[in-house]
């Protein structure tokens, strides 16, 4: 039924379309400044930047990716992330599938050992001396391995395979089919949705962490970029305070990095947007299914 | 005859699949439940390198000097507590802004609204931690402005002010999570049959009633299982926001127990003090969560998780 819009009902839909507005804005504006102050020239940026460009350049860029160790930490971040995220979407679509299984033996109690999982972990300090006793520290290896099952995600696979058709996977056996092949061409071409969803969030997971690399690696040729970004906003931050308690030797310091690689600030900042640019560019993909990965209330295990 | 074997293949335990789940177990069996035995030095005290025997062992000395060391447990608790009642004061924001998207006549204005305060969710805590670093530091772009139209007469850094650092870093959370908050409720209103609107159309009420009475309704069981959620999760503020925004100024306002549990254990190299609190606050996390589950239950008749 169409009513006609009344003053008060006009009135209400100007002021939500402001506030939304505004709340937009909000989010969008520091992504804005970031990159309009990244691609601007980095002695011109320093006087101010707000809202536009002050002399296009891509020198930010270019320097940066100069700069030693990004090239590297670039390499292992896209790695771990591609290889992390491979082997997890096999694990728990395969498990997820194998779990739906009511012939397989001891399928309950298996499967209420990994939920437990969700709840009940060693915690910092064990997780670290179990790491260390794998002699997973200092290895690319401890980016991947450790993460590769996770239970959430088996759940979200399960109950996704148990709502398809059987006939389609029993047909199969009947042609004598087993386990991996009804996985392999049947269940996971069926799973598409569900794949994608667990991949990104995966994905994004795997780009965004910092925190292991920062506790179990130090050699530097494993940094990756998030670890990377950390470690430098926190040198500046010291080189900064430094400044302002006039310590000469940090001057030298901020002089060498400024001859080299322009203004601290503007290499944070270029260094974020490239950190950002994957998230960016997979988010439409992503937004396809964001109702699948907030399943949290209605899934249970 | 086809369902004769159905059934037979159906009944029959399959040793096979046991050899296919095995492997990935043995992941789940090293990286979650070996760490378990870790615990043990809770009871010890507990050197790197060194063995646990009878001559370390120091028994509950640990879990006493928890509820013993009464200046920093208040000062933790203190703000894990803070910040859980923040958080729970802010839950509603999301619902509201999903409600705000939802009367908005023009679907691609709602969807762009939503694909971009939903994106901050995606980004990392140090990318956060950047971004507010370009935005609020001395020489940030918040500081010039003001300090341009003559408002301040010198620039003040919110990051390291610790009598901010409450509701800054609460509004930092919201900054990231509101949108995506909202996801779950504009899910929930777009599940709402149309017929109540109509009926609700007829009854002669407007849309703002209808909101009050339709759409309302039909997102407050969603609110209230996240309610019960969060609850549940109450002690576990988080610890990535509060490691990174930490420095020497702010860390008496942002240690959480997470972060203290991790002070203690990697920076003093207390091992066992450490893991101890851990312990004790996975216990009471467990009942927690446990709690509320059998509370939903009591009130919706269904658990949550």
């Amino acid at each position: 039924m169409l009513r006609k819009t009344s003053p008060a009902r006009m009135a209400f839909l100007v002021v939500n379309t402001i506030v939304l507005g505004l709340i937009t804005l909000l989010c969008f504006y520091p992504f804005w400044y970031i990159l309009v102050y990244s691609l601007s020239d980095a002695t011109k940026a320093q006087a101010g930047v707000t809202f536009w460009f002050k002399g296009f350049s891509l020198n930010n860029f270019v320097k940066v990716m100069e700069l030693k160790g990004i090239g590297s930490a670039v390499f292992v971040s896209v790695a771990r992330t591609l290889l992390g995220t491979l082997l997890t979407v096999f694990a728990c679509t395969f498990m997820g599938y194998l779990f739906t299984k009511e012939e397989m033996p001891a399928r309950k109690f298996i499967y209420r050992a990994l939920i437990i999982t969700m709840y009940v972990g060693g915690g910092l300090i064990p997780t670290y001396l179990t790491i260390s006793a794998y002699k997973l520290v200092n290895t690319f290896w401890v980016y991947v391995v450790p993460s590769v099952v996770s239970a959430y995600n088996v759940i979200l696979v399960k109950t996704f395979v148990e709502q398809l058709p059987a006939s389609l996977e029993e047909s199969a056996v009947l042609d004598g089919a087993g386990a991996f092949t009804v996985y392999r061409w049947i269940i996971l071409p069926l799973s598409k949705p569900i794949v994608a969803t667990i991949a990104t969030f995966t994905a994004v997971g795997h780009w965004n962490s910092y925190m292991d690399n920062y506790l179990y690696v130090s050699k530097s040729s494993l940094n990756t970029l998030q670890y990377l970004l950390y470690k430098f906003l926190n040198s500046t931050q010291e080189l900064t305070k430094m400044l302002q308690q006039g310590d000469t030797s940090a001057i030298h310091q901020m002089e060498a990095v400024t001859r080299e690689i322009l203004t601290p600030m503007g290499v944070r900042m270029t260094i974020t947007v490239i950190t950002i640019l994957p998230i960016f560019l997979v988010y439409p993909f992503m937004q396809k299914y964001f109702s699948k990965g907030i399943m949290i209330g209605a899934v249970k295990g | 005859m086809k369902k004769a074997v159905l059934k037979k293949y159906r009944k029959k335990k399959n040793y096979k699949l046991l050899f296919y789940i095995l492997p990935f177990m043995v992941f789940v069996l090293l990286f979650s439940y070996v760490p378990l035995f870790g615990w043990s030095i809770a009871f010890f005290q507990y050197t790197p390198g060194a063995s646990l025997s009878a001559k370390n062992f120091v028994g509950l000395k640990y879990f006493r000097q928890f509820f013993l060391d009464t200046v920093d447990m208040s000062r933790v608790l203190k703000n894990t507590l803070t910040f859980a009642v923040l958080n729970l004061i802010t839950m509603p924001l999301p619902l509201i802004f999903a409600l705000m998207l939802n009367e908005v006549p023009h679907k691609k204005f709602s969807k762009f609204v939503q694909s971009i305060t939903t994106f901050p969710n995606f980004i990392s805590w140090v990318i956060v931690y950047s971004l507010a670093f370009s935005l609020f530091s001395t020489e940030g772009v918040i500081n010039s402005i003001l300090m341009g139209m003559g408002l301040i007469s010198k620039p003040t850094n919110v990051l390291s002010s610790a009598s901010a650092a409450y509701w800054f870093q609460t509004s930092l959370g919201i900054w990231k999570g509101l949108g995506w908050g909202s996801i779950v409720y504009l899910a929930a209103i777009s599940g709402i049959s149309q017929e109540l609107y109509e009926a609700a159309a007829v009854d002669g009420a407007g849309r703002f009633r209808q909101m009050i009475h339709v759409t309302l309704p039909g997102i407050a069981e969603t609110f209230i299982v996240l309610l019960l959620l969060s609850i549940g999760n109450f002690i576990s503020v988080g610890f990535d926001q509060y490691f990174i925004f930490q420095n020497p100024v702010t860390l008496k306002k942002l240690e959480v127990l997470d972060l203290y549990v991790y002070r203690l254990g990697l920076i003093n190299k207390s091992y066992s003090y450490s893991t101890a609190i851990g312990m004790i606050k996975s216990a009471i996390s467990l009942v927690m969560i446990f709690g509320t589950n059998q509370l939903a239950k009591k009130i919706r008749g269904n658990t949550i998780i």
